[in-house]
């Protein structure tokens, strides 16, 4: 997997903003939405509890679940966007290796997760082995 | 309460994290790359690409991800659940090799063990960062008078 474009170029920085939206937007969802899955509690319990539609209710009643979902919709559509423009196998692994990483971040920093040297080695490893599979 | 350790079922529901992902990628790759280039002036057009089958298959496949997604989440931490979705990749690239006979180079075996390694990584620790729960402060006693 490599940039298909030289450095400094247009192209070069419109291929780099179309992968800054899908990441930027994908993270803003995926904090926003593993916050309100934690405000809402265990979806197995609560579907044991109540039944299928209990838990379609609790979901769907939790603003910040719609925060997220209108951050990951953005992120749906950048990533059409890309795709219309490069090629797959650039695309969702450079987007997806780089997710990974700012997850962790966000993670740490937003959802005060412990992210602890296992899940930093965790996500780089990952990130490295998206890139070469990618390749 | 959420556990720390995951039931089978847990398991499961990542394995369904892992595997819809990749598939709904490949799905929406092949229906946008036979659409005509879409440009920002006529951004519609994106929404016209949602009623085409092949993006039609990529979004249920990806919907399935979602659902199974919001269920991970509700009982592991968003640092736990993204790496266990990495694994997708991998099962991609051995479907890809033993189903339909591509060849898979050195470096994409590099990868296949690096993500492996780093899923095993974060699947030996806990699931669920335990926070605290605020305790009320002891009422101190007043010093005798």
């Amino acid at each position: 997997m490599t940039v298909p474009f030289p450095i400094a170029t247009a192209a070069f920085w419109a291929t780099a903003a179309m992968i800054a939206a899908i990441v930027l937007t994908s993270t803003a969802g995926e904090v926003l939405t593993a916050a309100a899955m934690k405000s809402i509690g265990d979806l197995d319990e609560i579907r044991a509890e109540s039944g299928l539609k209990g838990a379609i209710r609790a979901v769907v009643t939790c603003p910040l679940f719609f925060a997220g979902l209108g951050f990951l919709a953005l992120s749906f559509f950048s990533l059409l966007f890309a795709l219309n423009h490069m090629s797959v196998s650039f695309v969702a692994p450079a987007s997806a290796s780089l997710t990974l990483v700012t997850n962790a971040i966000a993670g740490k920093f937003f959802l005060k997760e412990n992210v602890n040297r296992k899940r930093w080695i965790s996500a780089v490893l990952v990130c490295i082995g998206v890139y070469f599979l990618a390749h | 309460m959420a556990q720390a350790k995951l039931q089978p079922h847990q398991y499961m529901v990542l394995g369904l994290v892992s595997v819809c992902t990749p598939l709904g990628d490949s799905c929406l790759s092949r229906g946008m790359s036979q659409l005509p280039a879409i440009t920002l002036a006529h951004p519609t057009s994106l929404i016209a690409a949602v009623f085409t089958p092949w993006i039609a298959l990529g979004i249920a496949l990806l919907i399935g991800y979602f659902a199974s997604y919001l269920t991970a989440l509700s009982w592991a931490d968003l640092t736990f659940v993204m790496p266990a979705a990495g694994l997708g990749n991998v099962v991609l690239a051995l479907l890809a090799r033993f189903w339909l006979h591509d060849p898979i180079s050195l470096e994409r075996w590099a990868g296949i063990v690096l993500i492996t390694v780093g899923v095993g990584f974060v699947a030996q620790g806990p699931s669920l960062t335990e926070h605290p729960v605020a305790e009320p402060e002891p009422v101190k006693e007043e010093a005798a008078q």
